[in-house]
C-alpha cells in the first residue's frame, strides 16, 4: 500500500495537514495570549502614520502589557541597543529571503528597516525597553532556539514604522484562511506593526507554503509560536542563509542536498516520487452527480485507457454516468475527492502496478478475453481479471426502471 | 447458544453431503463481495454477494441484522445467487463480522469508495 500511496502526489495534502496543524495551535495561544492588549490595529496604524515616535511609544506600552500578561514583568535589561538593532536586521534578513520567493513585500520590508533603525537611533531609551522586551520573550518561551522566536519581537519593534507591510501581510491572511486571519489580525494588532512585514510573511508564508515545505526547519527552530513562523520561512526558500550572517543548519543542508539530488538525477532520489499521478479534481454537478475532470490526464499517467478506468470505477462505485463532451467523467452519486482517490488507488493497485517489481510501469493488453499486465522494466506478465459490475440492488423506483428498459 | 450460528456448524460433519464440492470450489476461487451503492441522500445500501454456500443467509442475515442494528433482506439474482442486502453502509462491520467469524479475510473483497 505504501507504494500506492506514493503515487498520488502526497506531499501536498500531508505537508498541509502538517502544517496547519502545528500553525493552528500556536496561533490560538498567541491569540489568546495577546487578545487582553489587543489595539485596533487601524489606530496604531494612522499613528505611526503621524509619528514615529508615538508609534513607538504605543507600541513599548503594548510590549509592556504583553510581558506583564506573561508574567515575565521584569525591569527592562539594559542591553546594547546597537546589537540589538543588529540582531534584528539579521533576523530580518533571513525572514526577509523568503519573503522574496514569494514576491510578497520584501522590498517594503528593506524600507521598514532604515526607518525602523532611524527611530531605534533617535530613541536610545526605546531601544533599551526593545532589549529588554527581547529578552523577557525569550525567558517567556524556554522552547524557543531564540533565533527566531525573539527576532519577531524585535523585529516589530522596529517594524512599528513599517505599517505598509502589515496591511499587506493582513491581505493575505484574510485571504488565505478567515479564522487564521482573525488570529492574526489580533496577533497583529497586539504586536502591530510591530509585527513587521517578517512575521506576516512567515505568516502568509506559512499559509502559503505550507504545502511546499512543512518539514524543513520546524524541529530546528523550536516551538515557539514565533518560531514555527520562522521555520517555515526557512523551509520555503533556497538558500536562506546566503546574505546573512548566520550559519546553514544541518536541515537546510540536507533539504539542499535533496533538492540538488532530485534536480540532476530524479532517478537516484525518492523512488517513489518517480511516478506520481494528479489527485482527482472532484466537483459536484447539481446534487446528485459528480463530475470526475481529470480522468483523462490520469488515465494517460497510468497508461490505461480511459474506458477500462471508467469501467473500473463504475463497478466499484456501484452506479454509472457518462463522459461529458469535454471528456470529463460524469458520476451518477455523490462522491468525494477522497474516496474516488481510494478507488483509483485500488485501480492501480490491481491493474496498473507490477506485482514482482512494483513498477507501475506496464501495459494491459487483451488476448483471448483475457487481460494480461505486462511489466515494461522487469517483463513478467501476469493476467487480471476483467472488471466486472457485481450485484446491483434495486434503487429507487422500480417503475423508472422498467419505463428504461 | 451465545456466538452466532455457524459458529456451530462443523464444515465436515454437514457438507459432505450436501454440497462437499461447491463449498471447496467456493471457497477457493470465489470471493465475497461487499458492496456498497448510493442511494437518495446519504443513504447506503450494503450488499453481500458470493457468500459459500455452506453459510445460510437468512440465519447470517439475521445475526447481521442484530448486530448491526438495520435492517435488511435477502435477494435472489440470476448471477448473484442469493445476495444479502443490508441498509447503511455495513461494509467494514461486515468484513470485520466474517472474519472474527472465521472466514479467511483473503476471501473478502471490500468494494466501494
Amino acid at each position: 500500500m505504501a507504494s500506492e500511496e506514493l503515487m498520488f502526489d502526497p506531499s501536498l495534502k500531508k505537508k498541509k495537514k502538517k502544517a496547519v496543524a502545528f500553525t493552528e495551535d500556536p496561533l490560538g495561544a498567541d491569540a489568546d495570549e495577546l487578545e487582553p492588549t489587543n489595539v485596533p490595529p487601524k489606530d496604531l496604524d494612522d499613528d505611526a502614520a503621524n509619528d514615529d515616535a508615538n508609534m513607538f511609544e504605543g507600541m513599548k506600552k503594548k510590549k509592556k502589557k504583553k510581558v506583564s500578561l506573561e508574567g515575565l514583568d521584569e525591569p527592562a535589561e539594559e542591553a546594547n541597543g546597537d546589537d540589538m538593532f543588529e540582531g534584528m536586521k539579521k533576523k530580518k534578513k533571513k525572514k526577509d529571503i523568503p519573503m522574496d520567493l514569494e514576491a510578497s513585500p520584501a522590498p517594503e520590508d528593506m524600507e521598514a528597516e532604515p526607518t525602523a533603525n532611524g527611530a531605534n537611533g533617535e530613541e536610545a531609551v526605546d531601544a533599551d525597553l526593545f532589549a529588554g522586551m527581547k529578552k523577557k520573550k525569550k525567558k517567556a518561551i524556554p522552547d524557543d532556539l531564540g533565533d527566531s522566536e525573539p527576532a519577531p519581537a524585535a523585529d516589530g519593534v522596529n517594524g512599528a514604522t513599517a505599517e505598509d507591510d502589515f496591511d499587506f501581510s493582513d491581505l493575505k491572511k484574510k485571504k488565505k484562511k478567515a479564522k487564521k486571519a482573525l488570529d492574526m489580525e489580533a496577533f497583529e494588532r497586539e504586536l502591530e506593526e510591530a509585527n513587521t512585514a517578517d512575521r506576516k510573511s512567515k505568516k502568509s508564508k506559512t499559509e502559503d507554503e505550507d504545502e511546499e515545505e512543512g518539514e524543513d526547519d520546524e524541529g530546528e527552530l523550536g516551538d515557539d509560536p514565533f518560531a514555527r513562523d520562522g521555520e517555515h520561512d526557512t523551509g520555503e526558500g533556497d538558500e536562506k542563509w546566503l546574505g546573512t550572517d548566520r550559519d546553514y543548519t544541518y536541515d537546510e543542508l540536507l533539504d539542499r542536498f535533496y533538492r540538488i539530488l532530485r534536480q540532476n538525477n530524479p532517478e537516484l532520489a525518492g523512488g517513489k516520487r518517480r511516478h506520481t499521478v494528479p489527485p482527482p479534481s472532484v466537483m459536484r454537478e447539481g446534487n446528485k452527480k459528480t463530475i470526475f475532470a481529470n480522468i483523462v490526464d490520469i488515465a494517460k499517467r497510468i497508461h490505461r485507457s480511459p474506458d477500462h478506468v471508467i469501467s473500473f470505477l463504475f463497478a466499484e462505485l456501484g452506479t454509472t454516468g457518462s463522459v461529458d463532451g469535454s471528456s470529463r467523467l460524469v458520476i451518477k452519486g455523490r462522491f468525494q475527492q477522497k474516496q474516488l482517490e481510494n478507488v483509483l488507488r485500488r485501480y492501480i493497485v490491481e491493474y496498473v502496478t507490477c506485482k514482482t517489481c512494483k513498477s507501475p510501469d506496464t501495459l494491459l493488453e487483451k488476448e483471448n478475453r483475457i487481460f494480461f499486465v505486462q511489466c515494461e522494466s522487469c517483463g513478467s506478465r501476469r493476467s487480471v481479471s476483467a472488471v466486472k459490475t457485481g450485484f446491483q440492488a434495486q434503487v429507487g423506483k422500480r417503475s423508472k426502471t422498467k419505463a428504461a428498459t | 447458544m451465545s456466538g452466532p450460528i455457524f459458529n456451530k456448524y462443523d464444515p465436515f460433519a454437514e457438507g459432505d453431503a450436501e454440497a462437499g464440492i461447491n463449498e471447496t470450489d467456493n471457497t477457493a476461487a470465489e470471493y465475497i463481495h461487499i458492496r456498497i451503492q448510493q442511494r437518495n441522500g446519504r443513504k447506503t445500501l450494503t450488499t453481500l454477494s458470493g457468500l459459500p454456500k455452506q453459510y445460510d443467509p437468512k440465519k447470517l442475515l439475521k445475526a447481521f441484522k442484530k448486530e448491526f442494528a438495520c435492517n435488511g433482506t435477502v435477494v435472489t439474482d440470476e448471477e448473484a445467487g442469493e445476495v444479502i442486502q443490508l441498509q447503511g453502509d455495513q461494509r467494514l462491520k461486515i468484513a470485520q463480522f466474517l472474519t472474527v467469524e472465521g472466514i479467511d479475510k483473503n476471501t473478502i473483497k471490500v468494494h466501494g469508495f
